[in-house]
């Protein structure tokens, strides 16, 4: 479904990431593992059109997609929830999912009916969708962007550390979410630092340092690999 | 008390005053003064989509009030067009001029795109101010036609004018209420709070920042070609960039991305001055610093300070909301979002 074929992003002249191969299946969850700075929400930057790759090409469905402008990328069908789980805090929590669902925007029914999906996997949401987004907890804040990342009806949903900074017990929750929101056909792909709870619910992923990638392979392989366990794991 | 602060009861009020104002005064002078008000309010509401709600803060905005002035000015002094169609074309020529240099400056951001609008600004002064075939240079254009007759209704006469004008600035108001409780509007509010963020939601915020752009600049162009109307008189001067600090003094004074905002400042400043003539330049001398307290300790100006405080009053009633106006996430102090429903 995403192919990322040599994919290389600079800053400047600095490069960020080098010669990216990740691909990902329909139906799956791929997991990017890594440290700080390694690269993880460049390679989403760069999926999501926000910053184009200086060499390389990526892959949606078989089309290239590195030209494309990143609203295009959304009406094609992935959707990016950015990590520090920005939202429009000054409007309600329902004003920002109807914001998600803004490629949609012309279709009312469709809008209430993934609205109230939303509501469905979030009941905390639906309950203060008149409170100002800024006013949520944290853990209400992430459900909020990736309720309104769903809004869009992505075939293809990037959360970006969605587990950062959260209490265990929630981050439990909301990896059980995101288990749900892929049976239900969405292709996921995740990035994370939280290694053990991210590689349960994964089909296989890739561990990143600086920039390129070291390591990959289904979650059970890195699970029971010595130096995952020993980096990410803690164990 | 926190209901009659509502924006729209606020301009509710004003606009109720503004209609009944002419008869609470028959000193002409004070309608010639608040005509004029009028007209700057409108320009003030263009800035205000542009630099309030969009973030991006444009310093061409008087170039385009004097493109508007100038196109009203030259179509019916030396192409002798009837006024009306004079006045629609000036707006579409504002409205023109103002997409192409959009498509160039918006590709700049923050303190580069005011930097660049500077500039821009600059060159439509000088392009005014030496074109002497077209626009008569310093000499300025004269005996530029009032409305002239509409039916039984005569705008040669002061207080027609001053109908008319505030005709259009209710027109103004409307329509910018009317995108602001919009999708539009959420999006402008969008982009200004993170364009990556409208990015990744699906929002071409090109497409967008351009709409608005020209928008605002036609709203200047609208502002222009009533004041030469207006005043039949106008002079390269009108496009300086002290003028563009004018619209943006009485937006930070009012509250810039709110509703009210506009029409307050201007009033506000514009009387102000007129009071204070006698200290003629030294008034800059308390402007200065009131304005630039005013930005520190109010970056969303007398309306953001009045709504600000109504928030926190309802706050104390409402202990579990309270947490809400602490969290600022915008980028700037001036950009932090207040919920667009106050307006
Ligand atoms: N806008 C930018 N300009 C310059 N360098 C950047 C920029 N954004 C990221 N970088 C650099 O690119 C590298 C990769 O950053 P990136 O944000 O992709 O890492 P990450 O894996 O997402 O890290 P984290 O876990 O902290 O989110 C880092 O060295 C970072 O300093
Ligand atoms: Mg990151």
């Amino acid at each position: 479904m995403l192919k990322l074929q040599n994919v290389s992003v600079k800053y400047g002249s600095f490069t960020a990431i080098e010669n990216l191969k990740i691909e990902v299946e329909e139906g799956q969850i791929v997991v990017l593992l890594g440290a700080n700075g390694a690269g993880k929400s460049t390679a989403f930057k760069a999926i999501s059109g926000l910053k184009k790759p200086s060499s390389g090409e990526i892959f949606f469905q078989g089309t290239p997609i590195s030209r494309r402008t990143a609203d295009k990328i959304v009406q094609l069908g992935i959707v990016q929830c950015p990590e520090g789980r920005h939202l429009f805090p000054a409007m309600s929590v329902y004003e920002n999912l109807k914001m998600g669902a803004f490629v949609h925007r012309r279709k009312k029914d469709e809008i209430k009916k993934s609205m109230s999906h939303v509501f469905e996997l979030f009941p905390i949401l639906k309950e203060k969708q008149h409170d100002p987004a800024g006013s949520l907890s944290g853990g209400q804040q992430q459900m909020l962007a990736i309720g309104r990342a769903l809004m869009s009806k992505p075939k293809l949903m990037m959360l970006d550390e969605p587990s950062v900074g959260l209490a265990p017990l929630i981050v439990e929750q909301m990896f059980e979410v995101i288990k749900t929101i892929n049976k239900e056909g969405t292709t996921i792909l995740l990035a994370e630092q939280n290694a053990n709870a991210a590689l349960k619910i994964a089909d296989k992923g890739y561990v990143f340092e600086n920039g390129s990638v070291v390591l990959q392979g289904t979650s059970n392989e890195l699970f029971s690999n010595d130096e995952v366990r020993k980096a990410y794991i803690g164990a | 008390m926190a209901k009659i602060l509502k924006q729209r009861n606020i301009i509710s009020l004003l606009i109720l005053i503004a209609i009944v104002f002419p008869f609470l005064t028959k000193n002409e002078y004070f309608i010639h003064v608040m005509t004029l008000s009028f007209i700057w309010m409108i320009g003030v509401y263009g800035l205000n989509l542009l630099a309030g709600y969009t973030g991006y803060l444009s310093l061409a905005h008087a170039g385009f009030f004097a493109i508007g002035a100038y196109s009203l000015g030259i179509l019916t002094v030396k192409a002798e067009m009837n006024f009306w169609l004079a006045f629609l074309l000036s707006l579409l020529i504002t409205g023109i001029l103002g997409f192409l240099i959009g498509l160039i400056a918006l590709r700049t951001k923050e303190h580069f795109f005011a930097i660049y609008t500077l500039c821009v600004g600059y060159i439509i002064y000088l392009v005014i101010d030496k074109w002497d075939s077209l626009t008569e240079g310093v000499r300025g254009l004269i005996g530029i036609p009032a409305p002239g007759k509409a039916g039984p209704i005569n705008f040669e006469e002061p207080l027609s004018q001053y109908y008319l004008v505030l005709f259009f600035l209710l027109v103004t108001v409307l329509i910018v209420y009317r995108i602001i409780h919009s999708l539009s509007g959420r999006t402008y509010i969008a982009i200004r709070n993170s364009e990556d963020l409208a990015l990744t939601i699906g929002i071409s915020t090109m497409k967008n920042k351009l709409s608005v752009f020209v928008l605002s600049t036609i709203f200047a162009g609208l502002s222009g070609a009533l004041y030469a109307s207006f005043i039949r008189f106008i002079g390269p001067d009108i496009g300086q960039i002290s003028v563009t600090f004018d619209l943006l003094t009485y937006l930070l004074v009012g509250g810039i991305g709110t509703l009210s905002g506009p029409i307050v400042g201007t009033v506000l400043i514009v009387w102000l001055s007129q009071e204070l003539q006698f200290l003629q330049d030294y008034r800059m001398l308390i402007f200065g610093p009131v304005l630039t307290l005013l930005v520190i300790f109010y970056p969303r100006g007398i309306v953001g300070a009045l709504t600000g405080w109504k928030h926190k009053r309802d706050e104390k009633r409402k202990p579990q909301a309270a947490r809400a106006s602490s969290m600022a996430f915008g980028k700037s102090q001036v950009t932090v979002d207040k919920p667009v429903k106050e307006g």
